[in-house]
């Protein structure tokens, strides 16, 4: 069975900086998103072998498994794409995500607002998990602000447009316990014309990204 | 450096806390608030299982986070009663679960470890010895099964050994996030596996902390809550 291996990121390890050191960037890479790949697989494997000996109860076993790993796997391979080093064209708003601003805006009346209610739902968050701007049911839906404990992802009809990681190993290296730190300097890094391509296009396979 | 730091915090803490009166499980309070309660060692002093800055940290201001959260929220409550606000009441109840959770567990976590030179890692005697030798073989089994709850965690949260009410028997429960060890068992010893418990010192390597955090157990503290 194909199994599956760590994407490479899109810019170099400390591309981010300042917002994301280079360290935190290697761990996150090389060492968290490579220990979902790792589980994922081999949670793959004992679930092939489960379903071809029809042991049920060992593929229920497994399910709780997969969905961590292979949501980490999912959510990190999303966030890698969806951030882009400060500075960038894709950072800007207005020019690289026209379609994407405009519901925006009329969602929330205006990307301040957008932002601040983002920020808060961040901060809101208790324990691990990731917070997601998802455009409901499809491509060009209705955005909501949604988060999802530990590492579960988005699914179903849902696209998540962007998300940011609320996990501490995200941020913990370089702001310690100052999260809105963290959550202040993320939209300097944001990706919106990847955002805008998910608005408006959808994700087809996030780790096929 | 950090010795310093921590030497000075503490003096700070204890001229803040002075009013404070002691409550059960070692928590505190000053006028009806909950209080950040004062660490019996120096944050230096759980070295080289916990460094000092991640004590420092971890007391000072994830910990100190928890209780001024808590208060905030109760404070809410209170008003919410004062109005016969229902819904407003019934709002509050994850705020006062997770940051009244996070003070419990911290609180009873301080508590539970010890430098070396206080008798941290000295292994556990008498009717709890008996218990864990009884339900788990051994000593040495116990700690591995801890490891095992302990690593399995997706997320943030605790393992503890915990005694059953109903049985009186022991057993290692995990909880998530700051859900504090409630209702059926009571808590004997918690480990925190939030990974600003370990980050700065062991970064992913969180397997390398959960063994190494024995040598800093005290099992005095448990043996008491045992009994």
């Amino acid at each position: 069975m194909a199994s599956h291996t760590l994407p490479p990121l899109p810019y170099a390890y400390d591309a981010l900086e300042p917002v994301i050191s280079k360290q935190i960037m290697e761990l996150h890479h090389q060492k968290h998103h490579q220990t979902y790949i790792n589980n994922l697989n081999a949670a793959l494997t004992a679930h092939a072998t489960a379903t071809e000996t029809k042991d049920v109860p060992a593929l229920i076993a497994l399910q709780q498994k997969i969905r961590f790993n292979g949501g980490g796997h999912i959510n990190h391979s999303l966030f890698w794409k969806n951030l882009t080093p400060p500075g960038t064209p894709g950072n800007d708003l207005a020019s690289a995500a026209p379609t994407l601003r405009e519901a925006i805006v009329s969602r929330w009346g205006s990307e301040k607002a957008f932002t601040e209610s983002f920020n808060a739902t961040l901060l809101g968050i208790q324990g691990s998990g990731w917070g997601w701007l998802v455009s409901s049911g499809g491509p060009k839906g209705r955005l909501e602000i949604t988060t999802t404990k530990d590492q579960d992802p988005v699914t179903g009809s849902d696209v998540p447009i962007f998300g940011v990681d609320m996990w501490e190993h995200a941020y913990y290296l370089q702001y310690l316990n100052n999260k809105a730190g963290y959550v202040d300097g993320i939209w300097k890094i944001i990706n919106w014309a990847e955002a805008e391509k998910r608005y408006t296009a959808g994700v087809q396979n996030p780790v096929k990204l | 450096m950090v010795a310093l730091l921590a030497n000075s915090a503490r003096v700070a803490l204890r001229s803040g806390a002075s009013a404070s009166t002691k409550a059960g499980a070692g928590l505190t309070f000053a006028r009806g608030k909950a209080t950040l309660p004062d660490l019996s060692y120096d944050y230096g002093a759980l070295e080289p299982s916990i460094n000092g800055k991640i004590m420092e940290l971890h007391h000072k201001n994830h910990h100190n986070t928890y209780v001024n959260s808590y208060n905030t929220a109760i404070e809410q409550l209170q008003e919410a009663q004062h109005k016969g606000d229902i819904a407003a009441q019934i709002n509050l109840k994850p705020a006062i679960n997770f940051h009244g959770g996070g003070h419990l567990n911290h609180t009873l976590f301080w508590e539970n470890l010890a430098p070396k030179s206080a008798g941290g890692g000295e292994a556990p005697t008498g009717a709890l010895a008996k218990a864990i030798d009884s339900t788990y073989g051994s000593l040495g089994e116990f700690q591995g099964k801890m490891n095992t709850a302990l690593a399995g965690i997706q997320g943030s949260g605790w393992a503890w050994l915990v005694k059953d009410k109903q049985t009186g028997q022991i057993g290692i429960r995990t909880y998530a996030n700051q859900d504090p060890v409630v209702g059926q068992f009571e808590p004997l010893l918690g480990i925190d596996a939030w990974e600003h418990a370990y980050y700065l010192q062991y970064q992913n390597r969180k397997a390398e902390y959960f063994s190494a955090i024995w040598d800093v157990i005290n099992w005095k503290t448990v043996e008491k809550r045992f009994s």
